[in-house]
């Protein structure tokens, strides 16, 4: 309110601050119609031979690491798995957290970044939730196999069993099971109904014929009439509303299963909002990492400008130093609580034969993220390429340290083990790269990898009073051009 | 000669930019018409006032789904852990004061079943999903997914002339104007 008030007082007296003009997201002018060819020529068209370069690695590498892998599995017994009496998470639950933490920034860009009315989401959040939707899908499979016998998987479900007992609804590892089951689930509903007037687009755009038919389906017979938006953004609206305290909570409850035990490097408070900043941090990083090549692929250069990546890139450096913060204040706690248990877990953790697993996780999240501070380093994609590569290894490496060093010397000296992975484990974790791989390519094959309405409903003339400038209030005002004008006059 | 007879479903009519529908739609409003809609190919923002429509009552759907679901997680935690199968973890009472242990489920369910409601409820406010509309019969309709901004009245309504509701829309700026007829077996 002050602030507006001065402004109506500077106005009076004659002075006019200058407005920044206000930035373009979609870059050239691009009409309409442009915005829906390109983006449904993705689908329409043959896809380049880099898609089929990518494409048939990634599922060969699937079926082999998860298809191959999970049938050994089954058929020998999860002992082919390197977990150890003491290391019994072991690999599979670095795994699990370390996809499950991919998978939030689908739901921070169309959630958080909704409600805050960031509108340089709608160029990324339909491929960031999709790529939510498959990293959940890969984190799913190691507790499920975890659990041993992955046939009695159902167990985890609160359903009356044989044995007539109950889940232990005291237990962070049941909470687990509804957090991230929640998660999913909403995940699929956010990303399903923001897409069905896509779909429609797509139906409408299509010969008759079985593609016509199938898209159809999708679409609901969606019409685009003003009596369905009204409707329509409401439920955008709730869902955005309720997927937020759902993303931060997800992260908060995996992180229970790890701060409710009583092991030293476990038992601390920060870890909630540690996990939920690494969990965005990763998710951002991955974004990029797929985001950049499929913008080059598919010429969306208007779609998707320097001006998201710079955003993005600035997101990485804050959630980096949030994650830095957390793994200094760790250190400082463990010395400050004077606990010896503590003060020796960490002292393993960083000297200890861990000690490189400790110096990735801190070079890769720490320190790399910093080069963002320098305006040269977010606009070349280089330079965000490499960053991002390097904070998808280091926040395995984060989740690694976290679970396999803490594990490997709990309390009992009879129990000190030096883990390492199974060959099995090995193909495993490859294999649900390649498979994540696959299913964002089919994705980008089969469904529209831009949300086509938001994007429209960002260009300038979109708003209904575009052309009602005199009322303006600050109309005559000085005009200095945004961030983006300087880059594109580069 | 075909024996197909066809209902008449209403005026189609193409507006030249979002500006131009906003204030078409406004006219159609006072003209007192009830039964018609504008297409866009985004939400139109403000569009709703412009239409005279109501605020979405979706979210009163979902607060009692999210009711729901809270009891639901608190009536399955309890009944289970408190009623049935009361078992001593990590020494923390059985009985209502382990409530808080059941928290996160109770949340994780309101969530759950208010996304449910979101859904469905929104399912069945737009009366979606339906297999054909009357609409996908005009030849420029699929450009309301596009790049096109229509309006259509549809014959039902009781104000509804077929001279007078083309004049109407004509002198509001609406071009190819068009007579949508459905067929009927």
């Amino acid at each position: 309110m002050a602030s507006n008030t001065d402004h109506a007082s500077h106005a009076d007296s004659g002075i006019k601050l200058p407005v920044l003009k206000r930035e373009k997201l979609i870059l050239n002018d691009r009409s309409y119609h442009w915005i829906t060819d390109r983006i449904c020529g993705i689908i329409e068209n043959r896809q380049p031979l880099l898609w089929w370069l990518l494409f048939i690695p990634s599922s060969l590498i699937a079926l082999i690491g998860v298809g191959g892998g999970l049938f050994h599995l089954v058929s020998t017994g999860v002992g082919v798995w390197g977990n150890t009496n003491r290391i019994m998470w072991g690999w599979p639950i670095v795994n699990f957290v370390f996809w499950i933490g991919i998978g939030h920034a689908g739901t921070l860009i169309s959630a958080i970044l909704f409600l805050t009315r960031q509108n340089w989401r709608t160029s990324i959040n339909r491929a960031a939730e999709a790529m939510t939707i498959f990293a959940v899908m890969c984190a799913g499979i190691f507790p499920a196999f975890h659990v041993g016998r992955v046939w009695f998987a159902w167990f985890l479900a609160p359903v009356p069993n044989a044995n007539a007992i109950w889940q232990n609804f005291k237990s962070p590892l049941l909470w687990d099971v509804f957090a991230v089951s929640t998660y999913f689930t909403i995940s699929l509903i956010f990303w399903f109904l923001g897409m069905v007037p896509d779909l429609a687009t797509i139906r409408d755009r299509c010969k008759p014929g079985i593609r016509k038919i199938l898209y159809g389906i999708f679409s609901l017979g969606w019409r685009g009439g003003n009596r369905q938006w009204s409707h329509y953004e409401m439920a955008y609206l709730l869902l955005a509303a309720l997927s937020t305290p759902l993303v931060l909570s997800v992260h908060s409850v995996v992180s229970f299963d790890f701060a409710t035990s009583v092991v030293p490097g476990w038992h601390t408070t920060i870890f909630p909002p540690y996990f939920v900043a690494g969990a965005i941090f990763g998710g951002f990083a991955m974004v990029l990492t797929i985001m950049i090549p499929a913008r080059f692929i598919y010429g969306l250069q208007d779609l998707i400008t320097m001006k998201h990546i710079d955003n993005m890139a600035k997101i990485i450096l804050l959630t980096g130093t949030i994650v830095g913060y957390a793994y200094l204040m760790e250190l400082f706690v463990a010395f400050y609580s004077g606990a010896i248990y503590e003060m020796d877990a960490f002292k393993f953790r960083i000297a200890g034969p861990y000690w490189w697993a400790y110096a990735a996780m801190m070079s890769c999240n720490v320190l790399s993220p910093q080069v963002f501070w320098f305006k040269a380093c977010r606009e070349n994609l280089w330079v965000v390429m490499i960053v991002a590569m390097c904070v998808n290894v280091g926040m395995w490496y984060e989740r690694f340290v976290i679970i396999v060093t803490t594990l490997a010397r709990m309390w009992l000296p009879g129990d000190w083990k030096t883990f390492s992975p199974s060959p099995q484990d090995q193909l495993l974790f490859i294999g649900t790269i390649g498979m994540f791989l696959t299913l964002f390519l089919l994705f980008l094959r089969f469904l529209p990898c831009i949300n086509i309405a938001e994007v429209k409903w960002t260009k300038l003339e979109s708003d209904p009073h575009f052309e009602d400038n005199e009322s303006h209030p600050d109309a005559g005002a000085e005009v200095i051009p945004a961030y983006q004008n300087e880059l594109s006059s580069k | 000669m075909s024996t197909t007879r066809k209902r008449v479903y209403g005026y189609l009519a193409e507006f030249k930019s979002a500006s131009a529908l906003y204030k078409a739609a406004e006219k159609v409003r006072d003209a007192g018409f009830s039964k018609w809609d504008c297409y866009t190919p985004y939400p139109v923002h403000g569009l709703d006032a412009a239409m005279g429509l109501k605020r979405s009552i979706l979210p009163w759907f979902v607060f009692f789904g999210g009711i729901t679901g809270t009891a639901t997680a608190f009536t399955l935690a309890y009944v289970t852990q408190v009623v049935i199968y009361p078992t001593v973890v990590q020494a923390k009472p059985t009985n209502i004061f382990t409530i808080p242990a059941f928290f996160p489920v109770m949340f994780e369910l309101t969530i759950l079943f208010s996304g449910f409601t979101v859904l469905f409820g929104l399912l069945g406010l737009i009366q979606l999903p339906r297999l054909n509309h009357p609409l996908f019969a005009s030849k420029q309709f699929h450009r309301a997914t596009d790049d096109g901004f229509f309006i259509a009245i549809e014959a039902r309504d009781e104000k509804f002339s077929p001279q007078g509701t083309r004049d109407l829309l004509a002198n509001i700026g609406g071009e190819n104007i068009e007579l949508v007829e459905e067929e009927q077996n």
